[in-house]
């Protein structure tokens, strides 16, 4: 038993790297997820209703940034796990 | 004259092949991620190449007040290498720490203890800083001087200043009237100003040579001011019906009396600007950094193998193209999603009725 925890408090280092790795790899899942459900609908939009395509096409861009701004909260934490 | 396209396009597929000569001449172990991290970090000199063996460096003033009163001198007269103990001595007991808490900054040795002094040095950050806050004054200011010697009546104006107000306009319309509604004209030089800081310093950061090429956005401490500033002008402006929403806002009583809705609409108000601060941040990092590991792959595969080098110096360059694309238009989204938001929180803190 306590020779699992040794092994275990060495490998610490490592599966903390492990661990954000994988983390940022989920939220790529989940960002891009997110933002492509909104290209989408938006494409639908523009070719329901060509004469707002302007409007459309910003509000897409400002949600697609927003979302962006959130998973980058989750990157900079994955990041700091690495560093740190 | 007809040939003038086909030869531009062959010098510069020559031109592909420099890197990976440049390569060649390293040998050795490349450590990559000291090197990206060395030109977005933040640093007492302006490091602007490597020619041979020799650094072309930009030395910047070091503004110090140590515990034997001001210092201000230039960054040349720290030692080029660490002596024993880590340290790049310099004069009046200054020194440069190389390792350990305060690694990279000025510290003072009182008998061998390393103490921080009270350190206003003019940094690569700030020297950046000051450079596109002159570029920024030049493209806003000079246009001005149109307005003040036309009438309202004459044509509208061609050329650059055209140009300025084609974009100036842009904004006004699309993010802070809407953002605002009525009395916009109060806080739109905050928010024109706000704009055009960050889309400058984004702009500035993407060309790779000086006086461009610092990463300023990309630092967290500068967009926490902007974000501090979005705070504070939000909260000074707000009217007593903002404050009457956050603290007793109109929803069934069970919720108001566990205070369950005003303790989150209270925190609410400083992780917007949170938010705002990293979104900035973390993109600009992300983009800086994309662009360095992108042109630092000529390098990596340079020292393995020449060829190598040649080969992938035209799949990165191709790759860095498309990059600096994308970075251009994250420059822009970036600032307008920053002003955008910054409006739409003062207007909910301005808005008279609901």
């Amino acid at each position: 038993m306590t020779t699992l925890f040794i092994i275990l408090e060495v490998a610490g280092m490592a599966l903390a790297k492990i661990g954000a790795a994988i983390g940022s790899s989920i939220i790529v899942l989940g960002a891009s997820y997110g933002i492509s459900k909104i290209g989408a609908t938006a494409l639908e939009s523009m070719a329901r209703q060509p004469e707002s395509a302007g409007d459309i096409r910003s509000s897409m861009v400002i949600s697609a940034a927003l979302i962006e701004g959130v998973s980058f909260f989750a990157i900079i934490i994955c990041a700091l796990v690495i560093l740190l | 004259m007809k040939y003038v396209k086909l030869i531009v396009c062959m010098m510069m597929l020559s031109f592909m092949g420099m890197p990976a000569m440049a390569a060649s001449e390293e040998g050795g172990k490349l450590n990559t991620s000291e090197i990206v991290v060395e030109h977005i970090k933040d640093s007492y000199a302006w490091h602007v190449t490597t020619v041979g063996d020799k650094a072309i460096v930009i030395d910047l003033p070091v503004i110090v007040r140590s515990s034997t009163g001001w210092h201000i001198f230039s960054t040349a007269r720290f030692a080029e290498e660490s002596d024993v103990k880590g340290y790049r001595m310099g004069p009046d007991n200054l020194a440069i720490a190389t390792q350990g808490d305060n690694a990279g900054k000025i510290v003072e040795l009182q008998n061998g203890v390393e103490v921080r002094p009270f350190d206003i040095s003019i940094t690569k950050t700030v020297a950046v800083m000051m450079i596109n806050v002159v570029v920024l004054l030049c493209c806003i200011l000079i246009p001005a001087r149109w307005y003040r010697r036309h009438k309202a009546s004459d044509p509208a104006p061609g050329g650059f200043t055209g140009f300025i107000e084609l974009i100036i306009d842009y904004v006004e319309e699309n993010i802070i009237k809407p953002g605002i509604g009525n009395g916009y004209e109060k806080y739109s030089p905050y928010l024109l100003t706000c704009f055009f800081f960050i889309l400058t310093n984004n702009l500035m950061g993407i060309i790779p040579f000086p006086p461009g090429g610092g990463n300023v956005t990309g630092n967290i401490t500068i967009t926490f001011f902007l974000a501090l500033c979005t705070f504070i002008v939000t909260q000074v402006s707000g009217t007593k019906h903002y404050w009457k929403d956050i603290f007793w806002p109109e929803v069934p009583l069970p919720l108001k009396v566990f205070p369950l809705i005003p303790l989150i609409e209270f925190v609410s108000i400083f992780t917007k600007p949170f938010a705002l601060m990293i979104r900035l941040f973390a993109n600009m990092l992300a983009g800086h950094m994309i662009a360095m590991v992108l042109f630092g792959l000529i390098f990596i595969f340079g020292a393995v193998n020449i060829y190598f080098g040649f080969t992938i110096s035209i799949v990165s360059i191709l790759l860095a193209v498309f990059m600096s694309i994308l970075e251009l238009l994250v420059a822009f989204i970036q600032a307008f999603v920053f002003t955008m938001l910054s409006a739409l929180f003062l207007g909910m803190a301005v808005t008279e009725h609901n």
